[in-house]
């Protein structure tokens, strides 16, 4: 009998060995990449299969993407191709809970703790963020790029004519408000409903604090505390400065309205920073400015896309290839600079970088980092549903305690809270 | 040989019937099995979900419950939609149809005008809508082209609420919807039938009415909160597209039935001494009531399945302009709480079902009646 379990062992170990030499042999067949990159994040994605295919030249490399921000549509075609037994070989999809609760907790993904020990990437990404990709069974998936959700943008000459500076704390954002108001500029541009969650992602951990942010996600605290109401006061308050559109807005055309002096400020991903440099030709720092939005200096919320390894994937040993091309610091470099996020690693070539990428990869190498709610980092799916609907709820009737207990309600509901 | 004749017939249906009896009815079935399940939550997307019989428990969550309150302002939403989409329709068709019957100067050209918003899918419309509906253009700056001023009505982002109530007095409400019915039906049936419509309409009717009014408060409350709906003024702009859209429809299928009403049935009417009113009103639309009543159950059906419309035109998590068949969409696909998303999907099964079966039984009857 232990004769059997030494055997098995060892297979195990051999199995272990092979997998390198096993990307070192030459692959072939098919490699299926589902993801919801289209348009302006295409050619990306395509200078990444392009490397891939350099490197492998015999895997045919079929790019099925599914149009629609955040991967709406994405994401059903997605289940639908799960549940009828039919995976992609790797799916792109937000790292964290977002994963983590629909398709590891369903038993769905492989652990790719293998890989990132032997590709090193335990030392090439940060601590913090591996922590917010894995649970305690196992790495979930590799991340392809880092996006920061706590940023305010404005245009500095705009700032400088009105004679404000950009708010450090929310309390400064309220002391200058009312003038801009009363100068007919909107405080704060504010878009359609899931930017109003990106918003409060934002005031929420400038009102908590990094630490009770993590303990609220942890269930350590809960979201109908003091500390939890708070936050939604904070927030209520903070609507008042906003544009009465909002609904009806994207979020470009609420950066727009930064853009062209309507408004002063806007919090929004650092995709804004992409859509003003690259569509709309303005030098990053002097054409827009940048902060970490009011009261979250030194935190760094990010999201971030990433891939994994769905199980009973066709072909395994092709998408090991490619989520190690992926986790690498040529492909992360090849892909980041013209997606507009910046890489994992910690060590990449910031000079192909931009401005506001250099800025924020340094932020990242040494702010403290959380997990974004509007962008499936902290939560999973279930709850980020549930959410939309308490947020409709406090829009309507902004009343921060029912709030507040709505979304316990629905933290112990989705296995969040107790 | 007659035999023969239905065996064949029998062999030739036979695939039909098992693609629909698969297909629809056993699709149906398992909606409503998985309905009473739990499916859903974390793990609901395992190879082998675990699927608990949970009752009838996501029906009372959704009706009852404490997060239901999105579900039951879509479903209020729906309502309204459907009733304005129905009345809007109808009656804009209607007159069109009227116009046109009288053979106006470039009548053919009319029809195209009117007929082609159909030719376009619900997410061309949404789209072009929600631009023309934008705050700060579109309809809005309409007047100013005439010197006036900027209208200043949010179409889908307004947040105001009309004709709202409380979900709490639900039954209330629907008791006291029930004896209007029953009161104006019996009015409508008096001059006819005074005997059936005092005994059967009326009487009921006002013991219906006046009961609820003097002891509704011993109703059980529907809820165990307080919580607002109405008509949410947001919504206008999305009957208004979809009104655009269907009008042309109903004028197409009215003018059909005014144009197969033969022109010596007009003749002797206006002989009679009858009016163009008059004529319409006694003679055409009675005559096209199987065009009304087909048009009622075409248009009700597509406000209840609306989606792509909505979706296109006020996106996903919008609350104020919500829709069952969205909210079924996101539980399902978005939220993985199948269980609950099949609860909304019967649901709306159900209320279309209220406009087909009675539609279904008088056809039914009136065929073999006819025999």
């Amino acid at each position: 009998m232990r004769k059997l379990i030494t055997l098995c062992y060892a297979c195990a170990a051999l199995l272990l060995l092979s997998a390198p030499l096993v990307s070192a042999k030459e692959l072939s067949g098919k490699l299926e990449i589902f993801s919801w990159w289209a348009g302006d994040e295409g050619p990306a994605l395509q200078a990444l299969i392009d490397q891939y295919k350099a490197a492998h030249p015999q895997v045919e490399v079929v790019n099925a993407t599914v149009t629609g921000g955040s991967g709406v549509n994405a994401k059903a075609v997605l289940k639908t191709r799960m549940l009828g037994g039919e995976p992609p070989d790797s799916f792109q999809v937000h790292a964290g809970q977002e994963l983590i609760g629909t398709w590891v907790k369903a038993d769905r993904m492989e652990d790719l703790t293998f890989l990132f020990k032997e590709q090193g990437w335990m030392d090439a990404f940060p601590a913090g963020l591996v922590k917010q990709i894995g649970t305690d069974k196992g790495i979930w998936s590799v991340p392809v790029n880092i996006h920061r959700s706590n940023v305010v943008w404005y245009v500095p000459e705009n700032l400088k004519k009105w004679g404000i500076t950009a708010p450090a704390s929310w309390d400064e954002f309220f002391a200058v408000a009312p003038k801009l108001k009363e100068q007919g500029v909107v405080p704060l541009a504010l878009a359609e409903n899931w930017t109003v969650n990106h918003l409060w992602e934002s005031v929420a951990l400038a009102s908590l604090g990094a630490d009770n942010w993590d303990a609220v996600w942890a269930g350590k605290l809960a979201f109908d505390s003091p500390e939890g109401v708070k936050a939604w006061e904070l927030f209520g308050k903070v609507l008042e400065y906003t544009n009465q559109d909002a609904s009806s807005l994207s979020w470009q055309q609420a950066t727009d309205m930064v853009v062209d002096g309507r408004a002063a400020f806007n919090v929004m991903g650092d995709w804004a920073a992409g859509y003003m440099a690259t569509t709309k030709k303005f030098a990053p720092g002097t054409g827009f400015g940048w902060a970490a939005s009011p009261g979250t200096g030194g935190q760094f919320m990010f999201l971030a896309d990433s891939f994994g390894l769905p199980k009973g994937a066709p072909n395994r040993d092709n998408v090991i290839a490619w989520l190690s091309l992926l986790g690498s610091r040529e492909g992360s470099d090849a892909f980041n600079p013209l997606k507009g996020s910046i890489s994992a690693r910690t060590d990449s070539d910031l000079s192909k970088y931009n401005d506001y990428g250099k800025s924020a990869a340094a932020d990242f190498g040494k702010d403290r980092i959380v997990g974004s709610l509007a962008h499936g980092v902290t939560a999973n799916e279930g709850f980020m549903n549930d959410f939309a609907s308490v947020m409709e709820m406090f829009l309507k009737s902004r009343n921060a305690a029912a709030a507040a207990k709505a979304a316990q309600q629905i933290a112990v509901k989705n296995g969040i809270g107790k | 040989m007659r035999n023969h004749d239905r065996i064949k017939a029998f062999f030739t249906l036979l695939p039909s019937i098992v693609l629909l009896a698969v297909f629809v009815y056993g699709f149906i079935g398992n909606t409503f099995w998985i309905s009473l399940t739990d499916w859903g939550g974390v793990a609901a997307l395992a190879e082998e979900p675990v699927r608990n019989y949970a009752g009838f428990a996501n029906y009372a969550e959704l009706f009852a419950g404490f997060l239901g309150g999105s579900f039951r302002q879509d479903l209020v939403n729906a309502v309204f939609y459907s009733v304005s989409l129905l009345a809007g329709a109808i009656g804009i068709g209607l007159v069109l149809a009227i116009l046109l019957d009288n053979k106006p100067c470039g009548e053919a050209l009319f029809r195209t005008v009117f007929l082609y918003p159909m030719a376009l899918s619900f997410i061309v419309t949404g789209t072009i809508w929600r631009w023309m509906l934008a705050p700060q253009g579109g309809v809005n700056i309409l007047p100013t082209y005439a010197g006036g001023q900027p209208l200043r009505f949010r179409w889908l982002s307004s947040t105001d609420t009309v004709l709202q109530f409380d979900w709490q007095n639900l039954l209330e409400i629907v008791c006291f919807l029930l004896a209007a019915i029953l009161i104006v039906w019996g009015f409508w049936l008096l001059r006819e039938q005074p005997r059936k419509a005092a005994i059967r309409l009326l009487l009921p009717g006002v013991v219906l009415g006046g009961g609820t009014w003097l002891w509704g408060d011993l109703l059980p409350r529907a809820l165990f909160m307080e919580e607002m709906h109405g008509l949410n003024l947001a919504t206008l702009g999305i009957i208004l597209a979809t009104v655009w859209q269907y009008s042309g429809y109903t004028m197409a299928l009215y003018l059909a039935g005014f144009t197969g009403i033969s022109q010596d049935l007009r003749d002797a009417a206006m002989l009679d001494g009858a009016g163009a009113t008059a004529y319409y009103r006694h003679i055409a639309l009675p005559m096209v009531r199987p065009i009304t009543i087909s048009a009622v159950i075409i248009l009700s059906h597509i406000s209840l399945k609306m989606f792509d419309l909505i979706f296109a035109m006020t996106g996903p998590d919008n609350g104020a302009t919500g829709h069952p068949a969205l909210n079924m969409y996101l539980t399902t696909f978005r939220a993985n709480e199948f269980a609950r998303g099949a609860a909304i999907a019967i649901v709306l099964f159900l209320i279309a079902a209220t406009f087909i079966i009675p539609y279904l039984i008088s056809s039914y009857r009136q065929r073999r009646g006819g025999r």
